[in-house]
């Protein structure tokens, strides 16, 4: 499942981002335009027990959410 | 300096405990070299005093150019562009964003202080600021229900790096002004309290530099006071909250150590214990701030790091301040009078503005949902 965060204001990224994870989701690609999306993201991504990892794009980052 | 460790430490649990400590210790020492009671760091009491010093309300006891508040924008620009995340961007439904600051900056001024002023009041005493934050708590959970229900204002832009620079400049100005003190005409601006608490504040450079120190380290930690509810409310995350926690500890310390610590509910300094509008005053206030996306502190945090829309909430906030007061709007403090306690509070007409407002924040976040079409 793919995510674009970009141009939104916190905490919309979390909040769509939590919103797939409780679909089920067990594996997510999130686009965030920003350092506090992409650590908020990260850090609720890391208490609903997925692994993070970061890759920037340009000025964006993605991120790769994987559940343990 | 190495910017990667400092970014990670800043973004860990013990970084945020640190800031909010440090805030919690520099505010009350703001107090202790002049600013009023209670005061250390408000920045809706701030932005009013600006407004006034600028003649946009007359309200004679509150207009200074507060030098904090320009610290914060620029501190937050010196930081964003040295961890390089200054990024000029703007257009989500900048009108609203505006409307939401005038109605936070009305909800603000009937209760008497922004979210962190609710924070430093608790630290010196004021009990009132529990029926303010309790409001607060009540407006976040109430914003918290729109965002869940796909509340948003639309994705901004990026725009050209000098048009994200343009609070900064507006700031620079408003230094400029203070500096140099011009009197416009005979009975014009510049305004400059003699009396009340716009007359009360700590050396320039010193409020300047906390200022700025605040705004450097809160662009790194995101700190602020709304999100910290929101968080713990909507993802049940303690990350920001325990921030706040150490910003009250810490100046609830600092003040006993100063002896700026007076407990009670009544003729608290520049307050008022109204309990209703006390708390009425900050559930608009804290619905707005939910809506707007940050406190008014992240407001000019963010305004300063290049976001044009958290720039138009503090125009709105400014705006707010101006109306708050020409329009009797903003409370007036408990006062003692022939010995007798008057207990302070709005007028009929703030009470109305509260009422209208939080009509008004009710339908922006009841219309403006949309499907999350962005999850395929």
């Amino acid at each position: 499942m793919h995510i674009d965060t970009c141009g939104l204001s916190c905490p919309e990224p979390v909040i769509q981002t939590m919103k797939a994870i409780n679909t089920g989701a067990q594996s997510l690609r999130v686009l965030v335009d920003n350092t506090t999306a992409m650590e908020n993201v990260k850090r609720m991504a890391n208490s609903k027990g997925f692994t993070v990892t970061m890759e920037p794009q340009g000025e964006l980052f993605v991120l790769h959410l994987n559940k343990v | 300096m190495a910017i990667q460790p400092v970014s990670r430490f800043l973004a860990s649990r013990q970084g945020i405990i640190l800031i909010g400590a440090i805030i919690g210790i520099l505010a009350p020492l703001l107090q202790k070299f002049g600013n009023p009671a209670n005061m250390g760091i408000c920045v809706a009491c701030f932005e009013r005093d600006i407004v006034g010093a600028l003649g946009l309300h007359r309200a004679a006891v509150v207009q200074y150019i507060r030098p904090e508040i320009p610290g914060f924008i620029l501190g937050s620009l010196m930081a964003a562009f040295y961890f390089k995340d200054f990024r000029a961007r703007t257009g989500s439904a900048p009108l609203v964003r505006f409307v939401l600051g005038f109605c936070a900056m009305v909800g603000a001024l009937v209760f008497l202080g922004c979210p962190w002023r609710a924070l430093l009041r608790l630290a010196g005493g004021d009990l009132n600021a529990i029926l303010g934050l309790t409001g607060l708590t009540i407006g976040v959970a109430i914003g918290d229900q729109f965002l869940k229900h796909g509340y948003t204002l639309g994705r901004s832009r990026p725009t050209y790096a000098s048009a994200g620079l343009v609070m900064p400049a507006l700031s620079l100005g408003l230094l400029l002004l203070l500096f140099f003190a011009p009197r416009f005409s005979a009975n014009g601006p510049i305004f400059f309290s003699e009396m009340g608490p716009g007359s009360m504040h700590a050396p320039v450079i010193m409020s300047l530099a906390v200022g700025l120190i605040v705004g450097i380290i809160a662009q790194r930690t995101r700190f602020c006071t709304m999100g910290s509810i929101r968080d713990v409310l909507l993802v049940r995350d303690l990350h920001l909250m325990s921030g706040i926690i150490a910003l009250t500890i810490a100046a609830f310390a600092t003040n006993l150590i100063l002896g700026q610590v007076h407990v009670g509910f009544s003729a608290q300094p520049v307050a008022h214990s109204n309990h209703l509008w006390n708390l009425l005053g900050m559930v608009l206030a804290g619905l707005a701030f939910v809506l707007a996306g940050g406190c008014p502190g992240r407001q000019l945090i963010l305004s300063g790091e290049g976001d044009g829309d958290a720039a138009i909430f503090v125009l709105g906030m400014l705006t707010g301040a101006a109306f708050a007061h020409n329009f009797a709007l903003a409370s007036g403090p408990d006062a003692l009078v022939d010995g007798a306690l008057k207990v302070g509070g709005p007028s009929i007409w703030g009470m109305w503005a509260v009422a209208i407002g939080l009509v008004i924040c009710l339908l922006i976040g009841w219309t403006m949902r949309e499907k999350i079409e962005e999850v395929r």
